[in-house]
């Protein structure tokens, strides 16, 4: 049995490849509009094409390459299709005989294998030079140590060669190519699996528990850098955001001056230091200089040198911290931190009590 | 005779109770109206997880949307993943494969057909025991909660300390028992093509659809039980205190992922292997000519089962692996790209010097070229290790697996239904509503996973349900979703198309294409025992033989 | 429309396929292997990691005996099923019940060893990473000979009652390829706890 008459097929084959030609070219054309959004300086784009630090630079470079070899595949591969569509259908007043059955080629199978598997090793080479590169890269003197805690839903910052603890918002130094000052990163957790990705800094390394990874970074510009953890963690995954601050060498050496206070004592303010005492608080959070030394939640001696509170889910204002004191669930639903069920004098002062942690 | 079977049938339909032909299906051993049991299954399924993945789609529409809460959003996307894979894919894939076989290699059913029976039902069980969830997570009397863990279910969050109540476990459980209905399935497609092939059907001669299917339960053998013992394993942390993934106790987080990828990464060459099958099939029948480099065609399929078995660790690449096992898992990864590239060059082979019609299961078939074309580049992009760093636990993997399981597996699985339905049904699927299925889809398709990159590149993590006003993010996001209801609309199309061709449709005969395999050689549907006599072959194209005894293939081959 | 077509001289007498029972056997448990795969590359990659607890060294004594007996049980059950091939169904019985006897004394010494390891050493399941690893390996092949047994003794039973004759041979011998696979998965496991694990 024969199909019908083959009339209608010689708009469809053209009208198919026109129509994909066009897809493709609008595709590529957003896909570029997409990569070329413009970043404004207070809502940083996480461009994994705009490095900003040596190993991220590597992995730009690398990825070039891969997208010149695939999109040359491409090309070749496309119109191969768009040619066999186009000229190979059927076209009206065909005869109904069939096409010369061809059943094989040796040669055009192996022109098809060799190729193929010579680009493969190209590629293999390539990206195993950059890995070793990456993974392998020495740690300087110079290097600034961090160990970074992952937990649900916030991340800790530990320099233990500097002492000093914090949370959600890390500082680094700048560094210069002619004397580097990378930053080394431990990468612990203290709960399930998380993922550090700060694409402008370098690629993104786990954060597993029971498991000790590495990582470093050497960022080139002063600036803000963003990401956020990228392996599910749970209910809050979503808020677990990263803030990275790459400073001059005279500001990170001022921040970490100031990191390192204990509390300031404000005699004002003992009423809501009372009540942070007193409440459950401290058994999560920690102040230095006071009897407060929990670990479970941040460490809070600095909480105001912060921009934003719960891993940038919300902005650091009294309002904010208040409604996340006494509601945490508006602000971040899911996370750990419990409402304090306080009543609004003892909330009032708690709050500017931690106002005062400078 | 087509026309007298059929008489006999609707003689036999007519007068019954429906409750005697509800008992014949559910008690059935025919591999064939198993095998519709199964499509019919995993479309409804299709439909299910479709509303999943627009639930999700509305929530990502616009930064910061309070559409659903994160706890349900969480629940949407596991529930999305594990339907698709196991309660859409695999048994959709199973219930062509059941049917075609048997029928291809000119057998009378499949080796076991109570093994087959009880296979479909296990699968079946599975798919309800995950949606009882939604009643019954927390226990009967809990509000009920589907698993959120994600459909890999990452250890340690699957651990009793971070994932209480039983929602973990209906996860657990379900895909265990799928699991081994999976492997039953199996067993059954192995011994059936090894074992009842009709004379003079040897291996080298049976359809390229048999091979596949053939290396695929290989495949399953050994993929899908590493995710039992795995799930087994967590059900005894779980339920009885061991440490197999208790990280407090020294267990290994990446044990778990291991073992789940090890299952993981060949599943999706298990998906995908019967869909080059559709193509290996259809691709010839429109371009009338035989498939190009059968042998080679053979020998790459096999040759991907066992190098897709060393791959999985390319979906661990962020985990702190070394150089040298970062490495590894590159060039793996990216070998296995050389025989699927063979199978590409050979399918647009066998399109050159031919005479194709665009019929609308070929119209799938070159969308499938496309994009299948386009997902194995960004494949191999993923592959290589160091640029994965970036890339990878992003939108950008989201859209390229996509783009495999939709541009690739979905667009082959509605070639099959245009190209097989008028087989199983003795009716043709309307071709004017095909065509509108196909243009709706593809601009739909385009529209959500071209610009589904984007994001990944621009810095936007998976599985998170809301996110921050980042320049970028929210118009694809919102263009993405709009996309997904253009590809939702074309399914129901689709599914219009199936119901209303099934009374109206026109009647197909026996060959509706003029095409070469056995199951051509029957009525349409074809009689309970298949064949009147068993059929004697001496080709790969026992019809083109037939109908050509001027010419024929065993002349060649 | 179903007409033979070609050949006249194809015969389907010449048109031998294996046999379907040993093929589904051999899938079965090559997916049976892949799952005792996995348990054992656990119980290796947590060898010596244990955080506390009894050690392998301390608590585990190598059951021999019950290993010869397990091992010669394939023996025997191979011997049955050439017996029952040449119609000896006596003598197939015969040995069809050692070979039952021989499995069921080494579930009873896996039996003893786990009441002592619970009982005077304190190992369970949830002890430790030994205790985790060690119960579930070696319990999900206990497992494996339980479910052997049973299905021996079904055979048996059918034995008992004249229904088993050299017709069945070919379903017999699926049955002991299973049984050879439960003997061939203990060496691994042996292998594995109470010598490199050690």
């Amino acid at each position: 049995m024969h199909s019908e008459s083959g009339k209608h097929h010689r708009p469809q084959a053209k009208s198919l490849s026109r129509f994909a030609g066009v897809l493709v070219l609008l595709a590529g054309i957003l896909l570029a509009a997409g990569l070329c959004v413009a970043s404004p300086h207070d809502n940083p784009v996480p461009n994994i094409f705009k490095p900003e630090s040596t190993p991220a630079d590597w992995v730009f470079h690398l990825s070039a390459f891969v997208l010149a070899i695939t999109g040359v595949i491409f090309v070749i591969v496309f119109s191969l299709l768009v040619y066999v569509v186009t000229k190979f259908r059927r076209r009206s007043g065909d005869d109904g005989r069939e096409p010369p059955q061809v059943y094989g080629s040796n040669q055009i199978e192996l022109s098809w294998t060799v190729i193929p598997i010579l680009i493969v090793l190209v590629l293999f080479l390539a990206t195993a030079r950059v890995l070793h590169q990456v993974q392998d890269a020495p740690k300087p003197p110079t290097a600034v140590e961090v160990t970074a805690i992952g937990h649900q839903f916030w991340w800790e910052y530990r320099y233990p060669a500097l002492g000093v603890v914090t949370a959600n918002e890390l500082h680094v130094p700048v560094s210069d190519p002619a004397h580097p000052t990378p930053t080394f990163f431990k990468l612990l957790s203290a709960d399930t699996d998380h993922s550090f990705w700060v694409p402008q800094l370098a690629g993104k390394t786990d954060l597993i528990p029971n498991r000790v990874n590495e990582m470093w970074i050497d960022p080139h510009h002063e600036g803000i850098y963003v990401g956020q953890c990228a392996q599910y963690c749970g209910t809050q995954h979503a808020k677990m955001l990263l803030w990275v601050s790459v400073d001059s060498p005279e500001d990170f050496d001022a921040w970490i001056r100031a990191q390192k206070q204990p509390a300031k004592h404000d005699e004002k303010e003992l009423v809501g230091k009372r009540v942070f005492e007193t409440t459950a608080c401290m058994n999560c959070h920690a102040i230095a200089g006071t009897v407060a030394t929990g670990r479970f939640g941040p460490d809070l001696t600095h909480l105001m040198s912060r921009r934003t509170i719960a891993a940038g889910a919300a902005q650091n204002t009294p309002e904010k911290l208040r409604l996340w004191i006494q509601n945490p669930e508006a602000i971040k639903p899911g996370s750990l931190m419990p409402a304090m069920q306080l009543n609004d004098a003892d909330l009032d002062a708690l709050v500017r009590y931690l106002e005062t942690l400078r | 005779m087509s026309s007298d079977v059929m008489a006999i049938q609707s003689a036999e339909a007519t007068g019954r109770p429906w409750v005697e032909v509800l008992h014949e299906w559910v008690t059935t051993v025919d591999h064939k109206r198993l095998g519709i049991m199964y499509i019919l299954y995993a479309l409804i399924f299709l439909v299910i997880g479709g509303v999943e993945a627009a639930i999700i789609r509305i929530q990502l529409m616009r930064p910061n949307n309070d559409f659903v809460s994160p706890q349900v959003f969480n629940r949407m996307f596991t529930m999305h993943g594990t339907t698709m894979i196991f309660f859409v894919a695999i048994p959709v894939l199973f219930g062509f494969a059941n049917y075609l076989i048997p029928l291809m290699i000119g057998a009378r059913d499949m080796a076991f057909p109570r093994l087959n029976a009880f296979s479909f039902w296990l699968t079946a069980l599975g798919g309800f025991v995950l949606y009882f969830s939604f009643l019954g997570g927390s226990g009967l009397y809990g509000a009920g909660n589907a698993p959120d863990i994600g459909w890999w279910a990452y250890a340690p969050l699957t651990a009793k300390a971070f994932s209480p109540g039983h929602s973990s476990d209906y996860w657990t459980i379900a895909v265990l028992v799928a699991g081994f209905g999976s492997i039953g399935t199996a067993i059954n497609l192995i011994s059936t093509i090894l074992c009842m092939r009709c004379p003079g059907m040897s291996l080298g001669r049976m359809p390229l659809l048999a091979w596949l299917n053939f290396v695929m339960s290989g495949m399953i053998l050994i993929a899908i039980t590493p995710l039992s013992a795995a799930q087994i394993m967590l059900l005894v942390d779980r339920y009885l205190g061991s440490h197999f993934f208790d990280t407090q106790a020294g267990g290994s987080a990446a044990l778990w992922m291991h073992f789940f990828w090890i299952f993981g990464h060949p599943e999706v060459y298990i998906l995908i292997l019967p869909c080059f099958a559709f193509m290996s099939e259809i691709i010839p029948v429109f371009s009338r000519k035989p498939i190009f480099g059968y042998p080679v065609m053979v020998a790459a399929s096999v040759c991907i089962g066992f190098v897709s078995m060393s791959v999985w660790a390319h979906h661990l690449f962020t985990i702190g692996m070394s150089a040298y096992a970062n490495s590894f898992f590159t060039i793996t990864t990216l070998a296995v790209g050389v025989p699927t590239g063979i199978k590409i060059f050979n399918w647009l082979g066998t399109l050159w010097g031919g005479k194709i019609q665009f019929k609308v299961a070929m119209l799938f078939c070159i969308g499938f070229l496309f994009q299948f074309l386009i997902a194995g580049l960004t494949g191999i992009m993923l592959g290589s290790a160091a640029f994965a760093s970036q890339l990878s636990l992003s939108y950008f993997v989201v859209a390229h697996f996509h783009y495999v399981i939709v541009g690739g597996i979905l667009f082959a699985l509605f070639a099959a239904f245009y190209y097989w339905y008028p087989k199983i049904t003795g009716r043709m699927l309307n071709e004017t509503l095909g065509k509108l299925h196909f243009w709706l889809f593809v601009l739909g398709f385009h529209m959500t996973f071209d610009l589904m990159h984007v994001p990944g590149l621009l810095g936007m993590p998976r599985r998170i349900y809301t996110y921050e006003p980042r320049p970028g993010w929210g118009i694809m996001n919102f263009l993405i979703t709009i996309g997904a209801f253009i590809q939702g609309i074309a399914v129901l199309i689709f599914v219009w198309n199936l119901i209303i061709s099934y009374f109206k449709g026109a009647k197909a005969g026996n060959d509706p294409w003029d095409a070469w395999t056995l199951e051509w050689s029957v009525s349409s549907p074809p009689p309970a025992y298949n064949f009147a006599t068993i059929p004697t072959v001496a080709s790969r194209r026992p019809l083109w033989d037939r109908k050509h005894p001027e010419d024929p293939d065993s002349r060649y081959e | 429309m179903s007409a033979v077509t070609t050949p006249l001289s194809a015969t389907s007498s010449d048109w031998t396929l294996p046999y379907r029972g040993k093929v589904a056997m051999t899938c079965l448990i090559v997916a049976e292997a892949s799952i005792f795969a996995i348990f054992v590359v656990a119980y290796l990659y947590y060898t010596g990691k244990s955080l506390s607890g009894p050690t392998p060294r301390e608590v585990l004594e190598t059951p021999i005996f019950y290993t010869i007996c397990l091992l010669s049980s394939s023996l025997t059950i191979h011997f049955a099923g050439k017996l029952l091939e040449r119609g000896k169904q006596g003598a197939f019985l015969s040995l069809w019940l050692l070979t039952i006897v021989l499995g069921g004394l080494f579930m009873y010494g896996t039996a003893q060893e786990w009441h002592r390891l619970i009982y005077e050493h304190g190992l369970t399941i949830s002890t430790n990473l030994f205790g985790t690893t060690y119960y579930s390996l070696v319990g999900l092949h206990g497992f494996h000979v339980t479910a052997g047994l049973v299905m021996l003794s079904i055979v048996l039973l059918f034995g008992l009652a004249g229904r088993v004759g050299p017709e069945q041979s070919a379903r017999v011998e699926v049955l002991s390829l299973y049984w050879h696979f439960v003997d061939a998965v203990w060496v691994v496991v042996f292998t594995v706890v109470y010598i490199v694990g050690r």
